[in-house]
């Protein structure tokens, strides 16, 4: 007969090694807890808000809070805080396509240069170094004058903006991984060269994009609500956090909530990301 | 140093080239004939033609380009759709403002930032630390156009006490300025703190100590003066982000400067605005981030022999 896995005895000793990991990294927990309840408020929208986001009582506009609407309502008589929760999910779609695309395309080009010739390298890192030199909402601002105000297009831009700073991460993660010996070892064994970047490089580049892309989501939702703001993403009355303060900056002096929840929600979630991020850079960092 | 400045200085017209033609080629993207889209959905067919002839498109491509980049060049970015006054005039009336406003904000944030981050570190894991930390994260994640909002429905529509929108007195630079300044004091201070930290480790400053300097001259000067690198990184290269900040700021207050122009341009689809922003906004921080880059070699000659 086997042992049991965990005997009454070790419980205590997991517990604390648990609570020692815990206390050793409050960031991944305090970050992981905030994005957490962003998740959850996104996924389980329908059953936590108290009303449809997009429900209009012209005879209920912009009232203050009260246990009927938790965030008063807005200038259509529709609950803030149903649209608040219903925007967690536009935000963090904002999120996973913007960085999804940035990383899919900005991981492979880093990859290429880092892998191929001077040339190759070169001329990648050029056009990388030329998306960077804009500032992201202009550049962003320029895509989207050109594709049109949309939330679609508003994702794209601000993906074409984060992809020089995975190109750029991937390549110096190659740089470093080609010279190691594993990665000669697998050269002079015959492994073809697809393999390798996959199985190899790859793999081991994994950890640092994902820290990344935790830091860059942060950026990701200020710059979406930035724009949305502007009136060049997401377009009212999309519960969407920016373009819900763009409206609400109209009323200001008459229902600051408006304005003020919104925000709120903004400050946790990015807060949520960029300590999480921190955390998870920590917990990777060799030097540590 | 000379050698590592031509090189820098060499890589500045590659990467405006690059930008110039994207800039050049992202109206050219435009959906549909680019003529017809900027002459008006109600434009007769000699308005379209005159709009072609007007923005060269009966051109070649490369001929096109290259007129566009010559006259880039000399200052010149065609009228603006909207006021049919010269870009470049509607750039320079503005672009004072938006100076103004990012160079407050700079000062502001150094002012604040860095006596924070080197309280931080002086005190490391005690309140201080933790209250500047804190703060830090928190300025970090705030939407700047909120605040800017919140700040204004209080001090502005609440207690009446600043004006609430335009550059009209010395009182209306106070809202921006503020608001702009939390994003780059929140980045100096965390800065600060680290390289701060990192330096107080250091062999010279214990032997600084050691001799029995007093503490106030060993922070100061023999700590923060290495401590200095990280921060003027941070401040050249966050220039841009800093522009991107002013862009939204301005458009909140109403803000006569070279970002809500931009802003208003593209409800107007005054392209050739749009574009000569962009190259004026991009040159600027390539500029900045130049000169950092060369203040930071000047600081730390490892870099330059690197």
């Amino acid at each position: 007969m086997s042992a049991p896995l965990t005997s009454p005895a070790d419980r205590p000793a997991r517990a604390g090694r648990m609570l020692a990991w815990i206390g050793g990294n409050a960031n991944i927990v305090i970050g992981g807890v905030l994005v957490g309840l962003i998740v959850l408020a996104a996924l389980f929208a329908p059953w936590i808000a108290p009303a449809d986001p997009y429900a209009q009582n012209l005879l209920g506009t912009l009232l203050p809070p009260s246990w009927e609407h938790p965030f008063g309502t807005d200038d259509n008589g529709r609950d803030i805080f149903a649209r608040v929760i219903y925007g967690a999910r536009i935000t963090l779609l904002e999120v996973v396509l913007s960085v999804t695309l940035a990383v899919c395309t900005g991981v492979p080009l880093g990859i290429m240069a880092g892998m191929g010739g001077r040339w190759v390298d070169q001329s990648i890192m050029w056009v990388m170094d030329v998306l960077f030199a804009f500032p992201g909402i202009v550049l962003a601002i320029l895509i989207v004058s050109v594709l049109g105000p949309s939330l679609i297009n508003l994702m794209i831009a601000i993906a074409i903006f984060s992809v020089p700073v995975y190109a750029r991460l991937s390549r110096n993660l190659t740089l470093g991984l080609k010279r190691m010996e594993f990665i000669e070892a697998a050269h002079a064994l015959g492994i073809p060269q697809r393999r390798i970047l996959v199985h190899y490089i790859l793999r081991n580049a994994i950890g640092p994009i994902i820290v990344q892309s935790t830091l860059t989501a942060g950026t990701v939702i200020l710059s979406a609500a930035s724009l949305s703001f502007l009136g060049l993403g997401a377009q009212p009355p999309t519960p969407e956090w920016g373009a819900m303060m763009s409206v609400g900056r109209n009323y200001l002096g008459v229902n600051v909530y408006m304005s003020l929840f919104p925000g709120l929600a903004i400050m946790i979630t990015v807060l949520g990301f960029n300590i999480l991020g921190d955390g998870l850079r920590d917990l990777l960092d060799p030097r540590k | 140093m000379q050698t590592y400045f031509l090189r820098k200085l060499a890589s500045l017209p590659l990467i405006m080239i690059g930008v110039s033609l994207l800039v050049f080629f992202a109206i050219r993207a435009l959906p549909g004939e680019p003529a017809r889209v900027l002459a008006g959905p109600e434009a007769t067919q000699e308005a379209v033609d005159a709009m072609t002839v007007r923005l060269g498109l009966d051109r070649s491509v490369p001929e096109q380009y290259l007129a566009f980049a010559t006259n880039a060049l000399q200052g010149d970015f065609g009228n603006s759709i909207r006021s049919n006054l010269p870009v470049l005039q509607e750039i320079t009336d503005r672009l004072p403002y938006t100076l103004a406003l990012a160079v407050l904000a700079y000062l502001l944030a150094i002012a604040i930032g860095v006596p924070a981050g080197m309280a931080a570190a002086m005190n490391r894991n005690r309140w201080p630390d933790y209250l500047v930390m804190i703060l830090a994260i928190a300025g970090a994640s705030i939407a700047n156009f909120w605040l800017a909002l919140m700040a204004m429905n209080y001090f502005s529509v609440e207690l009446r006490w600043l004006p609430l929108l335009g550059a009209n007195s010395w009182q209306s630079y106070i809202l921006p300025s503020v608001t702009l300044a939390v994003l780059p004091t929140a980045v100096i201070a965390r800065m600060t703190r680290s390289s701060m930290i990192e330096v107080l480790g250091q062999d010279y400053v214990r032997t600084a100590r050691a001799k029995g300097l007093p503490a106030r001259k060993v922070y100061w000067s023999h700590a923060l003066r290495n401590a200095l690198i990280p921060i003027v990184t941070i401040v050249g290269l966050n220039f841009g982000g800093l522009i991107g900040g002013a862009v939204v700021t301005e458009s909140v207050f109403n803000w006569p400067g070279i970002g809500r122009l931009m802003v208003d341009s593209v409800r107007y689809r005054d392209y050739p605005v749009i574009q000569g922003v962009a190259l004026v906004a991009v040159f600027g921080v390539v500029m900045v981030n130049f000169l950092a880059e060369m203040l930071i070699a000047f600081l730390n000659p490892r870099i330059r022999f690197e």
